[in-house]
């Protein structure tokens, strides 16, 4: 039931998404200097020296620990807070349902650009400024939405009849959620930890404003190579290619749930 | 689909945790800009109410004008070019196997790159002395100058969004179609329908739901795009890229009004919240 | 309408190994005919129905519509309608437009197509909901829309049916048969229904088609597959209970149980080496206090009165086996007894097959 020339398309898209990839990887396997004078199809000598930089610097591998933290947190909290509400989207009926979903995206669409004095305010006043933690709220204002949406959709899918078998059988809320509820949604779970996990690692703005030091990400980490001696292309492209390397182990475990993930949105 | 849900108030003890969540870090900052946005800030503490004052400057400001303008072009470009390509890549992706798993880990790789990263990738994947692009195009013969033209810039930094995201509405759309029953399929075979009327007729009302997910996220993102653009072009050359969160950053950062930023932040957050309300009750489902 | 031949057809699914989903058969279903295919999941009647639609080409065989070779077509150069288990609608078209959408892909003109519609809606009761939106209606309405858009092309060789009532409610479902029956009497088309109820499969069709592991075990009417299975396995699966197989041995040219000679329905002897049963309903089986020809010693285990009718339990040597007894007002004989097996309606069983 296919068109015949879609692998064509395929084809040609990938060739399309990988091409600045490859100049990343290229880039991250030459010198500076190789990078900003000459042009080559492929580099010309293999050097690893970009990564050795990365992997002995703390300032850069503590960059990458700290996303991963503030990344996995966000994840935890915003599956956590999620869980509970989406069951609640797919079960019952109450006031303002309705209306619900579409406030809660709303907050995905405030201009970051003016908003992050009053964010930089917030969490100076409550003292979690260049936390972990901060910057894990503060991404929940965008991945909390996504996740109550995207869990919903495959609760939806489980049939009601197993909640009402479940308290006949006197198994009590939590207990049936934890034990019962949660193993069958697993997949979707791992699908909406899966979306969290890239919005959260990809940010940059927030996750900028509300550290320093401390809690430093490696996007930001990543904004120091300009410097009054130009560019430190190599390295960034060597910091590039390895921020991609969480993310598509993480899509490669999840890629079977990725088709059931989103069978039945509430829209 | 199933019958009607039981009606249960206390569901709201369920969705506390999130309007918790929510709420303490979009609220609280939202009130901040709305209070900034009605005074006159002269210093860490002087401020003098202005009332509207600052809505009726930004109302009138040409630049902001032509900011929106070039913004809203942006995004309807942006929109018209990732649904389509996005669901045509969806359509295109094997069913199972490895070749599917392969397909899915490249296809969402620009997704899980940092969006500055993504911008200093294309700013020199794009040079024409020693980008990929630039060099393949100059060497065609075409005289591509991002830096430069202003055309040039504007296409790359749409290049680069499709780029970047077309990804994400294959794969929401790759999804919706894998949920389809067989039968389905199977009806339209024997019902004798074409290619394109399976599209229409099963596919295309299937994938609704996900589809307005993936417009709206679409529209409110791109319609806030500002760390690529800025790192790419910074808003040039000229004004060619400057769109309305570039515009609004120049405006706080650099002339350090706070107030008036404040106002326009309103403004502009009002926009897309009217654009994707009226998006959102168009693809509702009529019932 | 059409005959349908089926020659030497059989199916492997890809990865299934060495087993036949279909084991290879030839058969005919004749034009007209109203068939059922009857058996339990898993037991092919899917794939069947698939191979002759054209949705699955099997691994080989060949499938002909009154004579002509149609293996190789695609579904929709078959002429065949088919309807499905879960209710296949196209949501935002109205229920006009749904069951005109087959019409149209034919390329029929506007006013035929309408008269066309309105028949197969008024014989659906439809007439109402023609202009509503179909995803708006009901799972029985949607599947009754299902129906709709197979019967709606006159000239389809054979309309298939896949379990089409699951979803609908018990006291629609007997509804929907009959409108089905009076349907295949209305418009003469041929139907195959595939099932797993027997009686959804004995009130349907003039033809039941029993199929078990991939292999069609009879071809009857109703009556045929109540009175004489050819297989053991018909005889489990039709009835309530199903029929009793008491093992026996043979010797001097006679069926023996518990070395009492049973004289039965099948005339030939058996292939040696054979395990051996005779059949018999539970309707059949009588009780009996005295012995006799054909009756062997047994020992009443356990009597559920039915109110119309008592089902007594038999141990008949380490067997047990039903007896269904219509006018048992009197008292049973509580001791030592008998059961009488009628000749006329018990037959011989080798391994599986009945003996003829």
């Amino acid at each position: 039931m296919r068109r015949k020339h879609s692998w064509l398309v395929l084809a040609v898209y990938l060739l399309f998404t990988l091409a600045p990839i490859y100049w990343m990887l290229h880039m991250s396997l030459r010198s500076n200097l190789a990078i900003t004078s000459t042009f080559a199809w492929i580099p010309e000598s293999l050097s690893l020296a970009n990564y050795a930089t990365i992997f002995t610097d703390p300032a850069w591998y503590g960059g990458y620990v700290n996303s991963i933290i503030y990344v996995v947190l966000n994840t935890i909290l915003s599956v956590a807070v999620a869980l509970p509400a989406a069951y609640a989207f797919s079960r019952y009926s109450f006031i303002g349902d309705k209306h619900l979903f579409f406030w809660l995206l709303t907050n995905r669409m405030t201009p970051p650009a003016v908003f992050l004095l009053p964010f930089f305010q917030l969490y100076t006043a409550i003292g979690l400024m260049d936390t972990h933690l901060a910057v894990a709220l503060a991404h929940m204002v965008f991945n909390v939405p996504l996740a109550v949406w995207i869990l919903e959709g495959f609760m939806s899918a489980v049939p009601r009849e197993i909640d009402e078998t479940a308290y006949i059988d006197g198994y009590s809320f939590p207990r049936f959620f934890v034990r019962l509820f949660l193993p069958l949604i697993k997949a979707g779970i791992g699908v909406t930890a899966f979306f969290c996990f890239m919005f959260s690692w990809v940010e940059l703005l927030l996750a900028r404003t509300l550290t320093s030091v401390d809690a430093k990400p490696i996007a930001a980490t990543m904004t120091r190579t300009v410097s009054a001696a130009g560019m430190d292309w190599g390295t960034l492209a060597a910091a590039g290619v390895l921020t991609i390397v969480p993310g598509a182990l993480v899509i490669y475990f999840v890629r079977h749930y990725i088709a059931k993930g989103f069978a039945m949105g509430r829209v | 689909m199933s019958a009607t849900k039981p009606v249960n108030q206390r569901a709201w003890w369920f969705v506390l945790p999130v309007l918790v969540s929510v709420a303490f870090s979009a609220l609280v900052p939202l009130m901040t800009i709305v209070n900034y946005s009605v005074q006159d800030i002269l210093g860490p503490d002087q401020a003098v109410f202005v009332g509207m004052e600052w809505y009726k400057e930004i109302l009138r400001d040409p630049d902001l004008h032509g900011a929106l303008y070039r913004q809203l072009i942006f995004t309807a470009a942006v929109l018209a070019i990732e649904i389509p390509l996005g669901i045509t890549l969806a359509l295109a992706i094997p069913e199972r196997g490895w070749r599917a798993s392969l397909t899915l880990v490249l296809l969402a790789m620009p997704l899980l790159i940092p969006w500055n990263v993504v911008g200093t990738i294309w700013q020199i994947f794009a040079r024409g002395d020693i980008g990929l692009l630039g060099y393949v195009l100059t060497q065609l013969g075409v005289d591509y100058n991002y830096s430069q033209h202003p055309t040039d810039a504007w296409v790359t930094v749409l290049v680069m969004d499709v780029w970047h995201w077309t990804p994400l509405v294959a794969l929401l759309s790759y999804a919706a179609l894998r949920a389809i029953p067989e039968p389905f399929y199977q009806a339209a075979r024997i019902d004798g329908a074409s290619r394109w009327a399976v599209f229409r007729y099963i596919e295309l009302p299937k994938m609704r739901g996900v589809l307005t997910i993936a417009l709206l996220l679409r529209l409110m993102d791109s319609f806030m795009i500002y760390t690529e653009p800025f790192v790419l072009t910074g808003g040039g050359p000229g004004t060619a890229t400057t769109f309305l969160s570039q515009y609004l950053t120049q405006k706080a950062v650099g002339q350090f009004d706070l107030g008036p930023a404040a106002a326009f932040s309103l403004v502009y957050f009002l926009i897309i919240l009217l654009l994707c309300f009226v998006l959102y009750n168009f693809m509702k489902d009529p019932q | 309408m059409a005959r349908i031949d089926l020659q030497d057809l059989g199916h492997r699914y890809p990865g299934g190994g060495d087993s036949w989903a279909l084991r290879p058969m030839t058969m005919t279903w004749n034009d007209g005919g109203a068939y059922a295919l009857l058996g339990p999941s898993g037991c092919g009647k899917t794939t069947l129905l698939n191979i002759i639609s054209g949705l699955i080409a099997p691994t080989r065989g060949k499938v002909s519509f009154d004579g002509r070779d149609v293996t190789a077509l695609p579904p929709e150069a078959r002429n065949i309608a088919q309807v499905f288990q879960f209710p296949v609608v196209y949501d935002t078209m109205t229920v006009f437009d749904n069951l005109a959408f087959p019409l149209r892909n034919r390329g029929w003109d506007q006013a035929r197509l309408r008269q066309r519609v309105e028949e197969v809606a008024e014989i659906l009761e439809l007439q109402a909901d023609l202009g509503r939106r179909a995803r708006s209606l009901s799972a029985d309405q949607k599947q009754k829309i299902s129906l709709g858009r197979g019967l709606v092309r006159p000239d389809v060789a054979a309309v298939l049916f896949d379990e089409p009532l699951t979803v609908i409610d018990p006291h629609l479902k007997w509804l929907l048969r009959r409108k089905l029956k009076q349907i295949h009497q209305q418009l003469k088309l041929s139907l195959l229904y595939v099932t797993h109820d027997q009686t959804e499969a004995l009130t349907f069709a003039d033809h039941v088609v029993v199929m078990s592991q991939g292999e069609i075990v009879q071809i009857g009417t109703p009556e045929q597959l109540f009175e004489t299975p050819a297989h053991r396995f018909v005889g489990h699966f039709i009835g309530s209970p199903g029929m009793n197989f008491l093992a026996c041995e043979w010797s001097a040219g006679a069926a023996t149980i518990a070395g009492v000679r049973v004289e039965t329905s099948s005339s030939q002897s058996p292939p040696a080496g054979a395990a051996l049963s005779i059949g018999v309903r539970p309707e059949y089986l009588e009780l009996a206090s005295t012995a006799g020809p054909n009756t062997i010693p047994a020992r009443i285990a356990a009597v559920r009165d039915q109110g119309i009718q008592k089902m007594v339990q038999l141990e008949v040597g380490s067997t047990l086996a039903w007896a269904k007894l219509r006018n048992a007002t009197a008292a049973l004989p509580s001791d030592t007894t008998f059961a009488r097996l009628p000749p006329a309606r018990c037959a011989l069983y080798a391994d599986e097959r009945r003996v003829p």
